[in-house]
């Protein structure tokens, strides 16, 4: 982002000494507050003093006030600046005060023993939960799954794209069509996971099944084997998804200026030649981002998992996230799924960044 | 009696055109209907699913009227059918519990991530500013930089975390961690939109002496209402649908929706018809935003796509 767009404003703020002294003075006093009700509640917690707290709420609070005197105080210190400030501040505290605190928080509790239902609490077992993760096959098998899941989304964008051409096509009742399709959209996965999964694949009476043995399939089973499982759930969470990368190459089909595609066919090019020399160059930048932001998407599945199969037959549907779910919900053993979830996440950034990096190299010569 | 001969006539060219134009539509039409009844199927199914009986759902009659009679079963187990509807309903008020607070949750969450998201999108698309090391771009990433976050890594720290601040099992919880989640969206959002305005409009507007903020709430706003909009609709979405934290924060008390048809699923015992229709009246309110308000949705996730 250049700066030359930039709102430039110049004011003169006459703020007097005093006024400047009490902001700054409300700022460190919410902050000492905060500093002492935070280590009287560790002192308490540690068992060295007793003050009487129910819970941690006390120190909540007090971080809320600093939190709301740290804005106020901008704008006594600052003048004009902290009003400024003050526009994009209250976000800023706000997610680094619900990401980074329980990320630190969540480092701890990953390298130790804590089984929320045992009463010796949480023990501090080193490396434990790291040996425990590399000789556990179910998690590197969620993480390969995750790697086939998300090779799936070439599939979907294909078909996404094709839907996409079809409704930039002239056609009469677009806007029905258009509907129609964001619909799967809309619907809850685990709404769908009952609508799909367990009803219009039940394999005695649903209307899936009923089709596939009309078309000869003997006993159709779609959670049966590992490999037809994961393609169902596949095609699930295709379904659900797919309008959502439609929508967007559907804007950037519109974006294309009409007269390109007429200048091709002036030139000669028949429909076919027009798409991949025209369109899909022109498309390239969209189709990137679409497919990164539907990886991102991908990478959190979880809910249609967890409620058609709970991860089987044998982990073979098993993502990352429903088999942390689920190491919680049958053993409550917090510390490992959070170094489990720690190490994905390490995971992600790292595969991400390289995406992206290849993404701004492929979109560069082009456009 | 002469031989009426056609002088002009299409040449044999034009035939096959016509015959290639007409081909081609039916293929488009085809396949657009095809895709709409894989879109709208499982929609309609479940609809009539929840007006069968038993013996309906093992014969697989699909056409209500023609196939079989539609009966109340699956409306008067959750408490919502004609005849029930007046009367005391346990399972009903239960639904109604959990709809409110899948109501409140989602509409207070979506609406606090597009206040703190608008304000943010519209401070980074307009000033310089520097937090430390941090400008303009670097505050930017940190924000959009949360959609890579998984929710699974903050799902066990938060669980641990509300125990202790006793946050766990209310829908004050649940808000605070759906309005983090939504929030890159909407400032992803936003900062296009903001984009798109030109900076004059409050260059006129500071020169006429209004502050920065009064420029912001009585020039900008208004422009940039259907952006807001937009970004409110789908953060609406995503938190109604929202399953993974709810399942994990809430028990009893703050329970959503969602958790509420999952925790049906899992019980073998359940009708099929009571099912259909609970599923249905939980994505009910979605369709009907779906229908209505599509374009907003649209150009919700139309904004980031084309630059």
């Amino acid at each position: 982002m250049s700066n030359g767009d930039l709102l430039h404003v110049v004011t003169n703020d006459n703020i007097s000494d005093g006024r400047k002294r009490f902001g700054r003075a409300m700022i460190w006093g919410t902050a000492g507050l905060t500093a002492v009700v935070g280590t009287l509640q560790v002192m308490q917690a540690t068992g060295q003093a007793e003050f009487g707290f129910a819970n941690w709420r006390p120190t909540l609070y007090a971080f809320c006030t600093w939190a709301v005197a740290l804005c106020w105080g901008q704008v006594l210190i600052r003048g004009e600046h902290g009003k400024r400030t003050l526009f994009v501040l209250p976000a800023a505290i706000f997610v680094a005060a619900l990401t980074i605190f329980p990320l630190l928080f969540g480092l701890i509790i990953a390298f130790s023993d804590w089984n929320l239902s045992s009463p010796t609490g949480r023990q501090f077992n080193g490396l434990d939960n790291v040996r425990q993760m590399w000789t556990d096959p179910f998690f590197w098998n969620a993480l390969w799954n995750m790697v086939l899941y998300s090779a799936a989304i070439l599939v979907e964008y294909a078909v996404a794209f094709g839907l996409a051409l079809l409704l930039n096509a002239q056609i009469r009742a677009r806007k029905f069509f258009r509907v129609a399709f964001l619909l799967p959209l809309m619907l809850s996965p685990v709404a769908v996971s009952w609508m799909i999964g367990k009803s219009m694949l039940e394999a005695r009476f649903g209307p899936l099944s009923r089709l596939a043995r009309f078309f000869g399939v003997e006993n159709p089973s779609f959670f049966g084997s590992p490999e037809i499982a994961r393609a169902t759930i596949m095609i699930m969470d295709a379904w659900t998804y797919i309008p959502f990368m439609m929508i967007m190459i559907l804007a950037g089909l519109q974006a294309i200026p009409k007269e390109l595609n007429e200048a091709a066919k002036v030139d000669g090019a028949n429909a076919w030649r027009n798409f991949w020399e025209v369109t899909f160059p022109l498309m390239l930048p969209v189709s990137i981002t679409a497919i990164l932001i539907r990886i991102i998407f991908k990478l959190k599945l979880a809910d249609v998992v967890i409620n058609v199969t709970s991860g089987g037959p044998g982990g073979a549907t098993d993502t990352v996230t429903s088999f942390i779910f689920r190491e919680y919900r049958e053993r409550s053993n917090v510390g490992y799924g959070t170094l489990l979830a720690f190490v994905y996440l390490v995971i992600i950034v790292i595969a991400m960044t390289f995406l992206m990096k290849l993404a701004d190299r492929w979109m560069r010569p082009r456009t | 009696m002469t031989a009426t001969t056609q002088i002009f006539r299409d040449s044999e060219a034009d035939r096959r055109h016509r015959a290639k134009w007409w081909t081609s539509r039916i293929a488009i039409y085809g396949v657009l209907i095809l895709w709409t009844i894989i879109c709208l199927f499982p929609i309609y199914w479940t609809i009539t699913t929840s007006f069968k009986m038993a013996p309906n759902v093992m014969k697989g009659n699909m056409v209500p009227f023609v196939d079989y009679q539609p009966a109340w079963l699956g409306w008067r187990s959750l408490g919502l059918s004609p005849d029930t509807i007046w009367e005391e309903s346990t399972v009903r008020a239960e639904f109604m519990k959990r709809f409110m607070n899948s109501a409140v949750i989602s509409v207070t969450s979506s609406a606090l991530a597009v206040v703190l998201g608008s304000l943010a999108a519209y401070g980074l698309s307009r000033f310089n500013y520097r937090f430390g090391f941090m400008k303009n771009s670097d505050i930017s990433f940190f924000f959009l930089s949360q959609l890579i976050l998984p929710p699974v890594v903050l799902a066990l720290p938060f669980l641990v975390l509300y125990k202790e601040l006793a946050l766990l099992d209310t829908r004050v919880g649940l808000i605070l961690l759906y309005t983090l989640s939504v929030l890159p969206i909407v400032i992803w959002i936003m900062r296009d939109q903001f984009g798109s305005i030109p900076t004059e409009l409050e260059e006129a507007a500071l020169v006429d002496g209004l502050s920065v903020w009064g420029a912001f709430a009585t020039i900008i706003l208004p422009i940039a209402l259907p952006g807001m909009v937009a970004a409110f609709i789908l953060s609406l979405v995503l938190t109604w649908n929202e399953y993974f934290f709810a399942a994990l924060l809430t028990s009893t008390h703050a329970n959503t929706l969602p958790v509420m048809v999952a925790s049906q699923t899992g019980s073998q015992g359940i009708s099929w018809w009571s099912m259909a229709a609970l599923s249905f009246a939980a994505i009910l309110p979605l369709i009907v935003i779906g229908v209505v308000l599509e374009k907003y949705i649209i150009k919700g996730m139309a904004a980031g796509a084309v630059k």
